[in-house]
């Protein structure tokens, strides 16, 4: 079927682009911007914006072991809805995602879904940072990258060993900078606001300390490192000096991170509650122009599915983490609608960086890029119910927030999987 | 007399004005505590549960001779007899206790926060006896009867807060309170029990104890707080106690007629030197306990009249 999308402003992060065009594509492969072929159905997108889908990087998926919390299909609807055309999930399920066998089971169940889903594995066995996984046959299962999830492995001598033979392979690690003494227990960043509330905080020195042991060790041994989540602006300088020395080294921020600070807390709400914990103003900043001037490469959801139960508890015995597949856009958009990036931009940090640094050919507009695409109205208010939310849980910070940014249409691979 | 608060669980949302609200009233019931006959039946009729995730001894038995003195039905629930330890969540174990209608919730949890979190799932009147590090209302409050009797007034003072502010809820509802009244505060704590940003509430911050106690009106100790460091936040107890425990050399920095006070329980020889503590001239630490059950009555009584106000105007069908 050959379906030609015309009266529609191409979002290309690749060229960083914002115009009118038309685009066709066919097989699910895009074939170009050019009038519209013979015989092709045509859909007018009515001026609205027409971009890549988005690449989310460091999704949590309650399979295997959590699947009342999010199933693949849940986050497949989830992510359909919010634009993202591929999940890359995480390996800190339960069990750990730290065998060919486990990684075989979850790509099987995650095969027939509306959305793409790519898995990492485990750098380490159970994520305990102790012994390396079976880099090798993980990455012939179809790894994209290892990680140990949030988990930071103390063991300093075990994490060069992976990261070296990481190397020889050419194999992507995913680094969680924290240094995990500092950050032990914490559950705010210090300042007033935590001393106010009463609640244990880290200093922001943790993540920076924390990212400059994994610079180093990729310094030592040459591997090909991301860091998942730059959340301050204390490691920003660190992150800009290994680019600038030529490291393989990309890094990530969460969008809630961008969007939210750490007086959003207010009166202990749980669904504030993240890892890292939320940072000041200052750092929000710092962050918003680290992703606008490149320096961070890729912004993500962090979707971290939590039950009503687990949130409902004290805030320091409560879970951590806030869904986001359905969020990230219209959350982005308002890094757009503040002034502070064009959306070519931003869409190169939501779809394009991320599908380079993990080898995958989304992310693009031109000929022959696969057709996984998002039509989305990006001035459309709305108030977010977070019932409405298609996670199987709820556990969204920006319930009942005004946002802007509406998607109309997803397709993957050609095939409409939304229709809003 | 302005009190509109229909529970207390911080100094923070306190007004001045319902401040002294309390103060006053206390002062009222300190005179009645003082009488052989002590009842008032202020809250006949009232239940009044007391329900302590945390161990406590003085605080519990000052808010159950409170609701005594006043006339409330008093249960006590202590941790250890409960359900928590068979798994229920704290907010099913107020849920349980709100269907059985109590009138007044008294609550001490070990977590910052986590009375808010209750108050927002029951209907009756919520007072915090301590969360966490976070807020202990009630204390905050006596200290500041404490003072206001002793000195005349609880403006324009002075005042040095010494010891473990990192860990201490005494410290950040006393801070709050003296800071509303606009006082000049001082914290005085060796640099790891310092909790960050606090010098953004308005505080001067000492770690050298005979500069921070000088022209001091009140001095403050808290209590080590051993139960809640992890460990290494001081060298050692005999150095601590050299550096910052009160003994009469350094209090002699302070005005010369400067109160000592103390929240208690009290480490003698860590913090505060006994003699001080026992000094009828400069401690108030057994005036601090007095005021204690005044304090509590005056809060319950005020909460209890919030309560009945809107429960008339809920039963004669007036929106709110």
């Amino acid at each position: 079927m050959t379906l030609h999308l015309t009266n529609a402003r191409l979002i290309d992060p690749e060229t960083g682009t914002d115009a009118p065009g038309a685009l066709t594509f066919q097989d699910g492969v895009i074939l170009g911007r050019g009038p519209a072929p013979k015989g092709a159905e045509v859909f007018d997108c009515g001026g609205m914006c027409l971009a890549p889908g988005i690449v989310d990087w460091g999704v949590k998926i309650g399979e295997p072991g959590e699947r009342h919390k999010e199933s693949f299909r849940s986050a497949g609807m989830a992510a359909a809805a919010g634009g993202v055309t591929t999940i890359i999930a995480r390996p800190d399920t339960h069990p750990v995602i730290d065998m060919p066998e486990t990684l075989a089971f979850v790509t099987r169940r995650a095969a027939e879904n509306v959305v793409r889903i790519r898995h990492m594995a485990a750098l380490t066995k159970g994520c305990e940072g102790q012994e390396m996984t079976e880099i090798g046959f993980l990455l012939d299962a179809g790894a994209v990258a290892f990680t140990d999830a949030f988990r930071v492995s103390t063991n300093t001598k075990a994490l060069a060993r992976a990261l070296t033979y990481a190397r020889s392979l050419g194999a992507l690690v995913v680094g969680h900078p924290q240094e995990p003494g500092l950050s032990a227990g914490a559950v705010a960043t210090n300042s007033k606001f935590a001393s106010l509330r009463g609640l244990p905080w880290v200093h922001p020195m943790a993540e920076r300390i924390g990212l400059d042991r994994d610079l180093g060790l990729v310094e030592m041994t040459g591997a090909r490192y991301h860091a998942d989540q730059i959340t301050t602006a204390r490691a920003l300088p660190s992150l800009v000096r290994a680019k600038a020395n030529g490291l393989d080294v990309t890094a990530g921020v969460s969008i809630h991170h961008l969007t939210l600070n750490e007086f959003d807390v207010g009166d202990y709400r749980t669904f504030f509650k993240l890892t890292p914990p939320l940072r000041s103003e200052d750092d929000r900043l710092a962050l918003v122009q680290a992703v606008a001037e490149g320096v961070i490469d890729v912004v993500a959801s962090f979707h971290t599915p939590a039950d009503e139960e687990s949130k409902r508890l004290p805030f320091e015995e409560a879970a951590s983490g806030a869904v986001g597949l359905q969020t990230l856009l219209p959350a982005a958009l308002r890094l757009v609608h503040s002034g502070d990036m064009d959306l070519p931009t931003l869409w190169r940090a939501l779809s394009l960086n991320p599908a380079r640094r993990l080898g995958l050919p989304q992310g693009r507009l031109a000929e022959g890029a696969p057709a996984d695409l998002v039509l989305f109205d990006p001035d459309a208010p709305f108030v977010l119910d977070r019932s409405k939310l298609l996670s199987k849980s709820k556990n969204t910070p920006f319930d009942l927030m005004r946002m802007e940014g509406k998607v109309l249409a997803t397709w993957v691979a050609g095939v409409q999987v939304h229709k809003g | 007399m302005t009190f509109r608060a229909r529970h207390l669980l911080g100094i923070e949302q306190l007004e001045p004005s319902e401040i002294v609200s309390v103060l006053d009233l206390a002062d009222r019931y300190v005179d009645l505590n003082r009488r052989t006959v002590k009842s008032a039946d202020v809250l006949g009729g009232m239940t009044q549960i007391n329900m302590f995730f945390e161990n406590s001894t003085r605080t519990q038995a000052s808010f159950e001779l409170a609701g005594k003195r006043l006339g409330a039905d008093v249960m006590n629930m202590s941790v250890a007899q409960s359900s928590v330890k068979k798994g229920e969540t704290l907010i099913d174990t107020a849920l349980t206790l709100n269907a059985m209608r109590p009138d007044l919730l008294v609550v001490r949890h070990p977590s910052s926060g986590a009375v808010n979190l209750l108050a927002s799932k029951v209907n009756c009147a919520v007072l915090n006896a301590g969360d966490g590090r976070h807020e202990h209302p009630t204390q905050a409050l006596l200290d500041a009867l404490t003072i206001r009797r002793a000195k005349g007034r609880i403006q324009r003072l002075t005042v040095a807060i010494c010891g473990d502010i990192a860990h201490s809820r005494v410290a950040r509802s006393n801070l709050i309170l003296l800071g509303k009244m606009e006082n000049r505060l001082r914290l005085i704590a060796p640099p790891t029990l310092m909790p960050p940003g606090v010098q953004d509430f308005g505080c001067e911050l000492y770690d050298d104890m005979k500069k921070g106690l000088e022209g001091a009106d009140v001095v403050m100790m808290l209590r080590l707080q051993k139960e809640r460091m992890d460990g290494g936040f001081i060298p050692s107890e005999r150095e601590y106690y050299h550096r910052y425990g009160l003994d009469a050399e350094k209090l002699s920095h302070a005005k010369p007629d400067a109160i000592v006070m103390h929240p208690g329980p009290m480490n003698r020889g860590v913090e505060i030197d006994g003699e001080i503590a026992d000094d009828i001239n400069r401690s108030v630490i057994q005036e601090q306990v007095e005021m204690g059950v005044a304090v509590r009555m005056a809060c319950m009584d005020l909460l209890a009249r919030n309560l009945r106000a809107e429960r008339g105007r809920a039963a004669v069908g007036v929106m709110v």
